[in-house]
């Protein structure tokens, strides 16, 4: 137990990042489900609207910020070293801190349900509502309000993410094994030094954002309240600056593990690997030009609207030569239909739906006629669930056994794929009609319009089907834990760094690295191995024959 | 980028990168007071209650000691300890007359009865400058213990820690030269607000 809280070795702390992610994912998950009780029938009384409001803002601040990020952050900080060939991460005191700091802001984030209540303001917390005038509690712990636990405990997870993110980028840039230039390098670190590039200039702007707002509601400022001469759309301004950049840090790991998981199981190197790893560079920087589109509704002015709409739309570009990369690799490859390539495969399509809902949003018109209704939520979730989501079940299923030696069931793996993906349809497809049809989203309940309560139905059902999805998940992790196959040091036969070490990987990684002559080093490697082989048989042969 | 030039010190890599960070966070503040300038009457608060000639004086202090931080990194590095002590010193010296003017800022307008949250012009203000000064004391305490460990001859001639403490501390300074170009040079030549 000591051992585990004292360390600064990177497989443990990504461990760490990972198994609290996942107890946040849970409980996220949890109340998802108790807000779709809710709305599963018009007029219902399960929750009630303040409840209810807590309910969707810890869910969406809960998965951005307590499950995506440390979960995407803490697979790299498991995996970059190991597959750059080398020990630690270049921080590894700094490593640990940055852990530390998240499930400390989470437990700050949560206390708030006991003290005053949690805020109701959304994952975005936009003013005046997040001001005092309108969340104040009044709890065991004096006059404060779910939103002053909230900005504390985003700022400390933010410092965190930081600090991680300086790891990375530092470990990339001055820790790769002989002979592995940028050229070489893995896709998945290509895409994780994005991100991280992302997080280092982004999550600060929120962190400014959040002091100014908690200087509002404690030190009497008016950053963002109007009646002081403050400005609400400042914050919306500020917050969009920080949660564009955000969407493709929960976005790009997850092309870098499908990046990773598509080839090994085409049997083919990755079709185009400058164009993925370039179009992620070109999505990370246009990413921090289109934050407006987030206000489309907030009346900017046309030009400021029109440039917005134009640069997301130029987004789906870059994001477009990435599905076509990952088809030109299962195109002509001799595919192994194993657990991760289908989680991969569900990936792109689901992922491109939520795609195409997003160049929807980006069509200034139908946005003003679609925002902050159900369409939303459906297009995010696809993108979040279906995108980010779908991609760390493949990547889990894919190095679960690099992490712990054991394979993960297949049969177990397919209850999970089916009822995720019929799931996730289930719940989220409805919403889309439902936010054309005009129901709002976060309202804690809805009256009995036409067709409204049969798409709400088929929607609460698909929630619990996706969550029985992640009951198999869990069991499946808990059994074959215990009774999994043996995994070896490479049961996928792939060729990146990683699987040149044993399962789990001892202390420090690797006893000698591998030369990297190439992309896939294992594979060269063995090519290498078996030409001096042949070379070797030709010149005996020779011999006899003289 | 030439990644070889951090190979064997890889703390100044963190620091520089650590070092955009913050100013991505400062920009925003930076923002804030010049989008809130000229509104609510803050350019003849700003007028009123800032003394640039006082201000500008202090801020040679801070300008200077990275001069007095950069000997001591290159005196340093040259092994002459002696020097060494006496410019670092002489950077905390610095700061700390630095951080004394910004009391007497803030003592001034405190004294005419405003706080932090009176109005757009005070909250802008003290909180832009109140972070730079937040800033300049973890530079100083990061000072204070290089200077320490010299006086123990603890030193590590190889650890980077004194190149990562000058970064930092170039940093400090020039977002102080940002800032008092914008709160008092743009303000008082009447170009903002």
């Amino acid at each position: 137990m000591l051992d585990w809280a004292s360390t600064v070795d990177h497989k443990k702390i990504g461990i760490l990042y990972m198994l609290t992610a996942l107890v946040f994912f849970v409980i996220g998950g949890l109340e998802a489900l108790a807000m779709r009780i809710q709305l599963s029938r018009p007029n219902n009384t399960f929750l009630g609207p303040e409840t209810y409001n807590q309910l969707f803002t810890m869910h969406g601040t809960t998965m951005i910020f307590l499950v995506g990020m440390p979960l995407l952050i803490g697979l790299a900080i498991y995996l970059v070293p190991l597959m750059i060939g080398a020990r630690d991460m270049a921080f590894p005191r700094l490593n640990a801190f940055g852990y530390w700091l998240i499930p400390f802001g989470g437990l700050l984030i949560y206390f708030s349900f006991f003290a005053t209540g949690a805020s109701t303001a959304g994952w975005f917390s936009y003013p005046p509502l997040s001001l005092r005038n309108y969340t104040l509690g009044n709890g065991p712990f004096g006059n404060v309000g779910g939103v002053d636990y909230w900005s504390i405990g985003l700022l400390i997870v933010g410092v965190g993410s930081v600090a991680s993110a300086i790891n990375l980028i530092a470990t990339i840039l001055l820790l790769r094994a002989p002979g592995m230039g940028f050229g070489r390098m893995p896709l998945f670190c290509w895409l994780i030094f994005v991100t991280a590039a992302l997080i280092l200039i982004a999550i600060p702007a929120l962190n400014a954002a959040l002091v100014m707002l908690f200087f509002d509601r404690r030190f009497g400022t008016a950053f963002f309240d109007p009646t002081g001469g403050g400005s609400p759309l400042l914050w919306q301004n500020f917050f969009w600056i920080f949660g564009h950049p955000e969407v493709y840090i929960l976005i790009l790991p997850a092309f870098a593990i499908i990046s990773e998981v598509i080839p090994v199981f085409a049997r083919k190197p990755i079709y185009g690997y400058e164009f993925v790893a370039g179009s992620g560079v070109s999505i990370g920087l246009f990413g921090l030009f289109v934050w407006a589109h987030h206000m489309f509704a907030a009346g900017l002015s046309q030009g400021v609207t029109i440039w917005f709409g134009a640069a997301s739309m130029l987004i789906a570009v870059p994001t477009g030569v990435k599905i076509f990369n990952w088809i030109g690799t299962l195109w002509g490859g001799s595919l192994r239909f194993r657990t991760p390539l289908l989680f991969a495969l569900a990936f792109i399509l689901q992922f491109t739906v939520g795609g195409l809902s997003g160049i929807v949003f980006a069509t200034i018109a139908l946005d003003w006629q679609l925002t902050d209704t159900y369409f939303v939520v459906a297009h995010l979730h696809y993108v979040l669930f279906g995108g980010t989501v779908f991609a760390v079940f493949a990547g889990t299923y894919y190095w679960f056994p690099k992490f712990t030696g054991r394979m993960l069931s297949e049969r177990l793996g397919r209850w999970h794929l089916w009822l995720a993906v019929i799931g996730l349809n289930a719940t989220f497809f409805v919403q889309h009609m439902l936010g054309v049809m005009g129901m709002p989203r976060r309202v804690y309940t809805y009256g009995d319009f036409p067709g409204w309560a049969l798409a709400n139905g088929i929607s609460t059902v698909g929630a619990v089907i996706l969550g029985s999805s992640i009951v198999v998940f869990l069991w499946n992790m808990y059994v074959s834990l215990r009774h999994g196959d043996i995994a070896g040091d490479n049961p996928w036969d792939a060729w990146t760094l990683e699987w040149a070490t044993t399962s789990p990987p001892q202390p420090e990684n690797f006893d000698t690295v591998p030369p990297v002559l190439g992309r896939r080093p294992l594979y060269e490697l063995t090519a290498q191995r078996e030409s001096a082989n042949r070379r070797q048989s030709v010149g005996r042969g020779q011999e006899i024959v003289l | 980028m030439s990644s070889s030039r951090f190979a064997d010190r890889p703390a100044l890599l963190g620091v520089l990168l650590f070092v955009t960070s913050e100013t991505a966070f400062f920009a925003l503040l930076i923002v804030t007071y010049v989008h809130f300038f000229g509104q609510s009457s803050t350019a003849a608060m700003a007028r009123a209650h800032l003394d640039p000639f006082r201000t500008g004086i202090f801020s040679l202090f801070l300008f200077s000691s990275s001069f007095a931080v950069w000997r001591a990194e290159r005196t340093g590095r040259a092994n002459r300890i002696g020097r060494r002590r006496f410019w670092l010193a002489a950077t905390i010296a610095l700061g700390i007359v630095f951080l004394a003017g910004q009391v007497l800022e803030y003592a001034g307008i405190l004294r005419s009865g405003l706080g932090l949250g009176s109005n757009l012009f005070t909250s802008t203000f003290f909180t832009l400058t109140g972070f730079h000064a937040a800033h300049v004391l973890v530079g100083l305490v990061m000072l204070s213990i290089l200077l320490g460990l010299d006086l123990a001859n603890a030193t590590n001639a190889r650890s980077g820690a004194q190149q990562s403490v000058s970064i930092y501390w170039h940093f400090v300074d020039g977002v102080w030269v940002v800032i008092f170009a914008i709160v008092y040079v743009l303000t008082f030549r009447g170009i903002i607000g």
